[in-house]
């Protein structure tokens, strides 16, 4: 596996992905940037977006991954993501129902810190539809 | 001496005591295995959480820019102990020896002339601190992962300290809960979570890595998002350890009960078969000296 990345995905919960792939490309808070073997080491903030794992000539796996960090040494890549999705997961139907009862208590919500959290959590449920 | 009829009594209800304590231990033994696995899941994140701040810690260290969650206020007047315990009782030493830690470390504290202030999470934690330090309890925290525990209910009580100590309340942060080490020994831990102690020295940790890292966007945004984060995880994972602590100490707990209360059947239906050994001689007793005497 000369030319192969260790790619692992862990959120706070559980380990999601961990192995050997040709290239993986990351939604950092500045852009897009793909991680191949021999890569500069690097941490980085992630912003709303999906993870490609590029294995075998083609995309393998597509994850979404909403907030977090990723640190890349030349062997390894590594993302903690805060929640992580697989796009095949996400479900269209589940997450309108969802922004809609978000925006429901947003409606009724009062003080800032409480609408500061609905208001990300929609920022995130649209994104997700986004890919869905 | 009671009568055959109250021995019976006796021993139907330590039966459906023991019924009770033998269920509660099986059901305790199954989440903790559960328990188990969920902390050992959580254990890649933190790992890695950890490793990746000490590489930033190492780069940062000696800069007078450092935020306050890393470098602390500079100060030690105000402490604010976090006290993990769990809702529910019949779990042995368990809630009693984390307060007793607790407790004892607050008298410390307050020897010293600082102040403490005292933030629960668990009811059993709360009421037994209430006895003792009423005033300096400034909040507590009820039903957390109550069905499952989360990440987010890790987030919220995070949420609280940092408010908390954006807002200057405090200066020195520590948690207290049980680390899991098997079902009959769980230890009681102070963690210290502001300002952050790095494990390992930083130094250690470039050299892992063995080059220096970029940062993407720079130093100081990244650890002004990884450390809240971080909080979250240190929290998160004591949480975890407390949980399956309790689980632990419960089936400990319960299988003592159940064995306690098999030994209180054995002995109560040997008092049961003499009395009614002695009843039936007394009954006989009576019939022949009847007889004789006609």
């Amino acid at each position: 596996m000369a030319d192969k990345v260790e790619f692992e995905l862990v959120s706070p919960e559980r380990l999601l992905l961990s192995r050997s792939v040709d290239m993986v490309v990351v939604p950092g808070a500045e852009g897009d940037f793909g991680v191949l073997r021999g890569h500069a080491p690097l941490i980085s903030t992630l912003r709303l977006g999906v993870i490609d794992v590029h294995d075998a000539g083609g995309v393998s796996d597509r994850i979404f991954v909403a907030g977090g960090f990723a640190e890349v040494t030349a062997e390894r890549c590594t993302v903690l993501a805060e929640q992580a999705v697989p796009v095949a997961d996400l479900d269209r139907a589940g997450i309108e129902d969802e922004i809609r009862s978000l925006r429901d208590s947003l409606a009724v919500a009062d003080g800032d810190a409480e609408r500061g959290a609905l208001a990300a959590r929609i920022a995130v449920a649209e994104a997700k539809l986004a890919y869905a | 001496m009671p009568s055959l009829k109250q021995y019976r009594t006796r021993i139907a209800s330590v039966k459906s005591t023991q019924k009770i304590t033998s269920a509660m231990k099986m059901v305790a033994a199954a989440k903790l295995r559960r328990a188990q696995e969920k902390a050992e899941a959580a254990r890649p994140y933190a790992e890695r959480m950890s490793r990746m701040l000490g590489s930033l810690a190492g780069s940062l260290s000696g800069g007078a820019g450092a935020p306050a969650l890393l470098a602390g206020t500079g100060r030690s007047e105000v402490h604010l102990v976090v006290v993990a315990t769990s809702d529910r009782g019949l779990c042995g030493a368990f809630n009693s020896s984390i307060v007793r830690g607790a407790r004892a470390h607050v008298r410390q504290l307050l020897s010293e002339g600082k102040q403490v202030r005292i933030f629960c999470v668990g009811r059993k934690g709360r009421d037994q601190l209430r006895r003792d330090f009423a005033k300096l309890i400034v909040g507590s925290m009820e039903d957390v992962g109550r069905r499952s525990l989360s990440f987010a209910d890790a987030q919220r009580i995070t949420d609280r300290i940092l408010q908390m100590f954006a807002a200057g309340e405090f200066d020195v942060c520590s948690l207290f809960y049980a680390r899991f080490r098997s079902a009959i020994t769980q230890i009681v831990t102070r963690q210290q979570l502001i300002p952050f102690a790095i494990e390992g020295g930083a130094g250690e940790a470039t050299a892992a890595g063995g080059a220096v890292y970029e940062y993407e966007p720079d130093e100081e945004q990244i650890l002004a998002e990884l450390l809240p984060r971080n909080l979250s995880v240190q929290v998160f994972r004591a949480l975890l350890e407390n949980n399956a602590s309790e689980q632990g100490a419960r089936m400990t707990a319960m299988d003592n009960a159940t064995r306690n209360a098999g030994d209180m059947i054995k002995r109560l239906t040997l008092s049961y078969n003499r009395q009614r050994q002695a009843s039936i001689t007394k009954e006989l007793i009576e019939i022949i000296s009847g007889a004789e005497a006609v």
